[in-house]
């Protein structure tokens, strides 16, 4: 990879190729240089992914602390091994890229490993442990029994408070008024109009990290479905692109174009979902309705051609698991023609809808300059104008032959998200019917060869959201030795604080349902 | 509003049609042909088990629905009971937004120890008699993420289960054939 752009020689010459669907590179890098490095990246505006650690205690005796980014040449990820294990630390990149903040929080709760700013104060409270387990206690560490329960102690958590003549706060969930997954909002408001919002998160927290270190590489793909139950294509394809990348698996064509084909599917299941959702949070329950019996009609074709309603154990190492049968591919062909017809009807309805698109425009508004600083990633990012989509900007199988086009809008209000969406549907319609057109013949899964030991790998996938990312690490006799999933409601959730403000309360569901963000996909 | 309208009429009514239908609960009689033939291979299935519901029920039941760390699956289904080919709601079952209001509680997901205690206090704020669903593999027995550090597993170590519905997810015919147990059950 040619690192043309950014400054730190170090990595052009160090950084060796990472197996990854896309193009990588992975550089280990000292304290300095990893200082440095994340201040020339931040120069470039490369896209920040994620950021994550790990315990190689038992191997060299020291800790690491990855991060990933995303640059015109492909991803880069850099290492930095923390040799102090009595009080590990790194330098911070909050500063650089803020929505790194809440994943340092994360690491901290996970590994104990400090994240150090200067000339700033950074947040010590706890992200992903509230009190379920003791202080000083890092799951993530080899030496901690995943298998141990604690009993929850109370523990109280600090909201910051907005103070002032006729400031009060509006404390909503973990439990949620509908059918919604949990988190906390606590509103600091005047009258109805929201002066803060905060949020806290991590309610879901499965120890989702510790579990992939008890499973095999060739199963771990069905818990990688089961991350966030609504981007199982893309997490489920990630794993395996990661695995597949390490063992230098082949995957055969048909198969490549079946996964995105269900990754197709996947995303207009969710985009019909959302805009009924949106046009009934707006109040407009026949959207509702009609979308969400296009969905149903969907997921019931999904049944005849991929065997399920939820594609959460479709996508396998290899390949995917069932095939599709010629009867399938009339029926496929017959539903996307239904569909574009049905939603161009439902848009029309949407858009010349005057109480509809009152209640869109100028809702919740993301301005661009807000969303290039502070990292937006996929649907939300392309709403407001910052256009990156990696089957675009980094094809993998079989995007690299799709030319498939990019959606932007630049209000970044409600009414930008639903275009958006709108959009991304008729995008999605056109890819599923190319793919299908294009479908070659041939098997649908090839054998995959057992990891050499040792072996980190990544793979990003572009879900519904966004792009999701999983980093696997290899350990011996097919196990997993560390396996990070990212999603990108990691660096959305931040956002929505600053979408909602100077907005009302009432205007919240609808703000928060046109984001649609992943709960269980952030806390893990 | 004419493209509104016409496109109601043009839809018709999708909900899987009852056979026996009670004249004096449901206004309805008949439903338009649809144009797009759906793909529904469970209609008699749901059409059978809507006229249990009918025969069972017969009046309204108040669910509240509590996410106590699913991965989202199951929400995804619980929100297609509500489409119009389920129609749930027209059953007289309602998803409300009180643990106040509610008659039966549906629980997805492991217990995530974060959320043990938020699903206690639901529970409790119930008031009796009250039903517990437990929904999905997670629900029934911890699912693939089983009991850990941050995880009790499935609903029952935290709270007294009455049925459990399996599945991964579960599909909304499983769903409301489970609630269905659970009321018929109770009413015995």
């Amino acid at each position: 990879m040619n690192f043309a752009s950014l400054n730190s020689a170090k990595l052009a010459s160090s950084g060796k190729t990472l197996p990854s669907n896309i193009a990588a590179t992975h550089a280990i890098l000292d304290r300095a240089e990893w200082q440095r490095a994340i201040g020339d990246l931040r120069a470039i505006d490369a896209v920040f992914l994620s950021l994550w650690g790990a315990d190689d205690f038992d191997r060299d005796g020291s800790f690491s602390i990855y991060a990933a980014f995303l640059l015109a040449e492909g991803a880069l990820v850099l290492q930095h091994k923390i040799t102090d294990v009595i009080a590990p630390s790194y330098p911070s990149l909050a500063r650089a890229f803020p929505a790194a903040a809440r994943m340092e929080r994360a690491v901290y709760d996970l590994f104990g490993i400090v994240s150090v700013s200067v000339g700033h104060e950074s947040d010590q409270r706890g992200w992903l442990r509230h009190a379920g387990w003791p202080e000083g206690l890092y799951p993530l560490r080899r030496s901690f029994d995943g298998a141990q329960q604690y009993p929850v102690q109370s523990e109280p958590y600090e909201f910051v408070q907005v103070e002032g003549n006729g400031v009060h706060e509006i404390a909503v969930g973990p439990v949620h008024a509908g059918t919604i997954e949990p988190g906390h909002f606590r509103f600091s408001v005047v009258g109805e109009k929201v002066l803060r919002l905060e949020e806290r998160l991590g309610y879901t927290h499965k120890g989702t990290a510790k579990l992939f270190e008890s499973l095999t590489q060739t199963e771990a793909h069905r818990l990688a479905a089961r991350l966030s139950g609504d981007s199982a294509v893309a997490f489920s394809w990630a794993y395996c692109a990661a695995l597949e990348a390490i063992t230098a698996t082949a995957v055969p064509l048909r198969a490549s174009s079946l996964r995105a084909l269900a990754l197709e599917h996947e995303r207009i299941a969710n985009h019909l979902g959302d805009l009924g959702a949106l046009g009934n949070d707006a109040g407009f329950a026949l959207g509702l309705t009609h979308f969400s019996r296009l969905k149903e009609d969907l997921l019931r074709v999904n049944v005849a051609a991929f065997g399920a309603r939820y594609l959460l154990d479709y996508i396998v190492p290899g390949g995917v698991a069932v095939d599709l049968s010629k009867t399938a591919h009339a029926l496929l062909e017959e539903q996307y023609r239904t569909l574009a017809h049905e939603v161009a009807g439902l848009r029309a309805i949407y858009d010349d809808h005057g109480g509809l698109q009152d209640r869109f425009r100028e809702a919740g508004r993301l301005t661009p300059e807000l969303a290039q600083d502070l990292g937006a990633m996929g649907l939300i990012a392309r709403a407001s104008g910052v256009a990156h989509d990696l089957r675009i900007d980094h094809p993998w199988a079989p995007y690299d032959v799709l030319a498939t086009q990019l959606i932007t809008q630049s209000d970044g209000d409600v009414a930008a998200r639903v275009q958006v969406r709108f959009d991304d549907l008729s995008e999605s319609l056109r890819l599923c019917q190319t793919l299908l057109n294009t479908l070659a013949t041939g098997p649908i899964q090839a054998e995959v060869a057992v990891a050499n030991s040792d072996q980190l790998g990544i793979a990003l996938i572009e879900g519904w959201r966004g792009p999701v990312m999983i980093a696997l690490e290899c350990g011996a006799h097919n196990s997993i030795r560390r396996c990070h999933a990212h999603d990108p409601s990691w660096q959305n959730w931040p956002l929505l604080e600053y979408a909602i403000l100077g907005n009302i309360v009432p205007d919240f569901p609808l703000i928060n349902k046109s984001f649609n963000l992943s709960y269980s996909g952030q806390d893990g | 509003m004419l493209t509104i309208l016409s496109r109601m009429i043009r839809t018709g009514i999708l909900t899987e049609p009852r056979t026996e239908q009670n004249p004096a609960l449901s206004p309805e009689s008949g439903s338009r042909p649809r144009t797009a033939a759906p793909l529904n291979e469970d209609a008699a299935t749901v059409e059978a088990l809507q006229r249990e519901l009918w025969k069972t029920l017969g009046r309204a039941l108040c669910i509240r629905h509590v996410d106590a760390g699913s991965c989202n699956g199951c929400e995804l289904e619980i929100n297609a009971i509500n489409n119009p080919y389920y129609n749930l709601e027209g059953m007289g079952i309602k998803f409300v937004a009180s643990p106040r209001h509610a008659d039966l509680l549906l629980v997805t997901g492991p217990v995530s120890v974060n959320m043990e205690e938020a699903l206690r206090r639901t529970y409790d704020a119930m008031p009796n008699p009250k039903l517990v669903v437990a929904l999905g593999d997670c629900g029934a027995c911890g699912g693939i993420f089983g009991k850990n550090y941050a995880s009790r597993g499935g609903i029952s170590s935290i709270l007294p289960v009455d049925q459990t519905i399996a599945g991964c997810p579960p599909s909304p015919a499983a769903i409301i054939t489970g609630i269905l147990q659970a009321i018929s059950s109770a009413a015995r």
